[in-house]
């Protein structure tokens, strides 16, 4: 079916503007409130030094870097099938990029030294080679979309497609190692932590685009076919047991060795919120159910819905709290064998619970990548034309 | 379309509309009105009008002359104070010459105390040039009473 | 006369030689006894503590208070409170409780070092760990690097601080090994005060010097390093843990 695009109803694309526009007001407001009374107004303490803002980050930031799988699987793997949604997957890289990184930056204890931070390089920190890994990303997809939307660049758009999707995989390979560099904590260190952040950024990134593609394309009339739908759901079931295969591994690894089971027993049984998150949020809402819609019999023709990636977003969230949160919450082993209490909490489990702020700011990136792409698409070619056309065999190859 | 004609579209294309004025002449006329609005803000200023920020009131240091020449210091005291943080954070040198604390305890008012303050050494240059005065949000900005230089 | 200016150079020339060959033994006459200013802090040397915990007593946190008091820390028991020194009650399996005091390891390989996006976390040349805090963004990377959990976050507004131990908002803090005192050739304020309150359990000097007082020890008594597993070399050993 070849149904015209027109572009997002007046009314309805100033309301959502305005939505999201309050949306990343209130996460504004957040900051500068957090940056001015310090951090004692959020649930972060000595402890938990990492809250629920650096959950809603690393969610936007892996899920921006895979993202753009989608263009890849176009330019790199030459399935031309995928070409028509390649720029909307590159926006949407940008965007969640672009938001993820503005709550990173404005949950540090002095936001406004950004510059010192774009300054001073330890090259031994993950986080300084960040800062490069995430502004050559930003570059390398700009350069990318051009090759896509300028007719006469269209011949570098698979080395742009190639070069972009390595630079991807780097980058999410660092954001994996942040965590996996560190030797204190028993939650972490572990370099099984690099293949799955590489997995979360698959299946994560895919869900976010099947979710933005399909209410764009709706909002504009769109309809994409439903074999391509069903190959894309199809493969973000695979991503989901690839998640799934690596987060089984590292607990199992982590059950083996004796001193990592008080950690293993607290994450998965003991731990009150943790386990309860890691296995209805992660485990069952996030990963089978998804499942499930994918691969019940019927799913293929129907053409997937939105319910599986949607719920693939919330097992995200889930397992990036239990993650990030409980595996500060568990105390550090400093005097194995002994039962250790301080007035600083040594030996003791901290509690913590998200507040306004933290929430607020969190939600400001997201607003951030929701006004990024209503505008983008709005002001530019990113969604395609006309719908894109069903592959015509097997192996798919409409142009 | 020949070169010929595109050139002339080009020119139909770029030649601003009848009767009004072109893009040249209101930006002219812009800069007439800012710079005479300007102007006559610094004539004001000049005739000693109320300005709208506090000139501000510097208190003279104790001791007989700072440690460094009056109009060297308004010029370089922030590269000199840099240079000299990074000598004692990072090497452990501690000369008291150009070391803040030593600023503020010969430059600290004599009725507060201290150097911030709207009447402040440090704030009220600072408040009035709009600079962002960040030392004071970690370090003391009283003299450290061991320090303090006999008072008259 | 060309003999006259011939002699006075000699006497120059000879003066200014023996100030250089003198120089290095005023130098380490000055080290022993208190450092110049304008000297930096010296390589060769490595600042170290010792905990006998066979003196170390449990309900007694003389060395926090002299830390809090000495550094203008508030002494707050909340968890967004710094502490920079803290007592640790051990209880074993058979139920016997010791304490110990916790406090920056100033490991001879930091992680925290190592974390840190803009260097300002960094080892001074005598081994201290130290937090340039003109240059800290408070990302709190070192927080979680830390095996240890010895560094705080500033999380309030900070008012009256201590001239000598500028802190505030927003930047991450630790254990100096007071190099304010250090720096003017006396000893951290918790050694002080553990020696005041007549326990003496902290013993600090140069882990570099065999002859100093804490390498006599060391080498007389079994020490160890907490999470000596992890091969940071931490400049704090504990006797009799």
């Amino acid at each position: 079916m070849k149904t015209e695009a027109t572009p997002i109803p007046s009314r309805r694309f100033w309301a959502l503007l305005a939505g999201g526009a309050l949306i990343v007001l209130a996460g504004l407001v957040a900051a500068r409130f957090m940056e001015e009374h310090g951090h004692v107004v959020t649930g972060m303490n000595n402890q938990i030094v990492w809250g629920t803002p650096h959950v809603f980050a690393i969610f936007l930031i892996v899920a921006a870097s895979g993202v753009l799988n989608v263009a890849s699987v176009g330019s790199v793997f030459g399935e031309t099938a995928y070409k028509p949604q390649a720029p909307l997957s590159g926006l949407l890289c940008l965007a969640l990029l672009a938001g993820g990184l503005t709550v990173l930056m404005l949950d540090l204890g002095r936001p406004e030294r950004v510059i010192v931070a774009a300054t001073h390089y330890n090259f031994t920190s993950v986080f300084a080679w960040n800062m490069f890994l995430y502004s050559g990303m930003a570059a390398i997809v700009a350069v990318y979309l051009w090759t896509l939307m300028e007719r006469r660049m269209g011949r570098w758009s698979r080395a742009a497609g190639i070069a972009a999707f390595s630079w991807r995989i780097i980058l999410t390979s660092g954001t994996g190692s942040i965590f996996a560099f560190l030797v204190a904590r028993q939650a972490y260190g572990t370099a099984v932590l690099v293949p799955l952040f590489l997995a979360m950024s698959f299946a994560w990134g895919l869900a976010a685009f099947l979710v933005a593609q399909r209410v764009l394309y709706r909002w504009s009339g769109l309809e994409l076919p439903a074999e391509i739908r069903a190959r894309m759901h199809n493969l973000l079931g695979l991503f989901v047991v690839a998640m799934l295969f690596f987060v089984l591994i590292y607990h199992l690894t982590n059950a083996y060795f004796a001193k990592q089971l008080p950690f293993e027993r607290f994450i998965l049984r003991d731990g009150g919120v943790y386990p309860h998150l890691f296995w209805w949020g992660y485990v069952v809402a996030g990963s089978l159910v998804p499942l499930v819609l994918i691969w019940r019999p019927g799913a293929a023709r129907a053409g997937g819905t939105l319910a599986a990636p949607l719920l693939v977003i919330v097992g995200a969230f889930a397992l990036l709290y239990v993650f990030i949160i409980g595996g500060q919450a568990f105390p550090l082993d400093l005097f194995p064998g002994y039962a250790t209490t301080s007035r600083f909490g040594d030996g003791q489990v901290r509690a913590y619970a998200p507040s306004l702020p933290e929430i607020a700011l969190g939600l400001g990136g997201v607003g951030i990548a929701f006004l990024i792409t209503l505008v983008g698409v709005r002001a530019l070619d990113f969604l395609p034309q006309a719908s894109p056309a069903a592959p015509r065999g097997a192996a798919g190859g409409a142009d | 379309m020949g070169p010929a004609s595109a050139g002339r579209r080009a020119a139909q294309l770029h030649r601003p509309p009848e009767g009004g004025p072109t893009w040249a002449a209101l930006l002219t006329r812009l800069l007439t009105i800012a710079a005479t609005a300007l102007s006559a803000g610094a004539i004001a200023a000049d005739m000693g009008a109320v300005t709208r920020v506090p000139l501000p009131r510097i208190e003279a240091g104790a001791g007989e002359r700072c440690v460094e020449a009056t109009a060297y210091m308004r010029r370089n005291h922030m590269e000199v104070l840099k240079h000299h943080r990074d000598e004692t954070v990072r090497d452990g040198i501690r000369t008291t010459q150009h070391s803040l604390a030593n600023c503020i305890t010969c430059h600290a008012g004599r009725k507060t105390g201290r150097v911030t303050g709207s009447d402040g050494f440090c704030s009220s240059c600072h408040s009035y040039a709009g600079v962002a005065l960040d030392c004071f949000e970690c370090h003391a900005d009283r003299p450290a009473p061991a320090m303090a230089a006999t008072k008259p | 006369m060309s003999v006259d200016l011939d002699r006075r150079k000699f006497l120059w020339d000879s003066a200014a030689l023996a100030g250089i060959a003198l120089a290095p033994g005023i130098t380490l006459y000055d080290l022993a006894q208190g450092r110049a200013p304008e000297i930096p802090a010296p390589k060769g040397v490595r600042w170290g503590l010792l905990v006998d915990m066979n003196r170390c007593e449990p309900g007694c946190d003389a060395c926090v208070t002299a830390c809090d008091s000495e550094n203008g820390l508030p002494g707050g028991k909340r968890p967004t409170d710094a502490q920079w020194i803290r007592k640790i009650e051990l209880k074993d399996v058979r139920g016997r409780v010791r304490s110990l005091p916790m406090m920056c390891q100033h490991c001879a390989h930091p992680p925290c070092v190592d974390v840190c996006p803009t260097g300002a976390s960094f080892k001074r040349a005598d081994g201290i760990v130290l937090v340039d805090r003109h240059t800290c963004i408070g990302c709190r990377y070192c927080m979680m690097a830390c095996p240890y959990g010895a560094r705080s976050f500033v999380h309030e507004p900070v008012t009256d601080q201590k001239p000598e131990v500028p802190r505030g908002k927003g930047c991450v803090e630790s254990c100096t090994l007071c190099v304010h005192r250090i720096d003017r050739d006396r000893i951290p304020a918790c050694v002080e005060a553990c020696a005041t309150a007549g326990h003496k359990a902290l013993l600090f000097g140069d882990l570099s010097d065999p002859q100093s007082e804490i390498s006599q020890r060391i080498a007389a008594v079994a020490t160890t390093q907490v999470r000596a597993d992890l091969r940071l070399d931490p400049g704090v050993r504990y006797a009799g843990l």
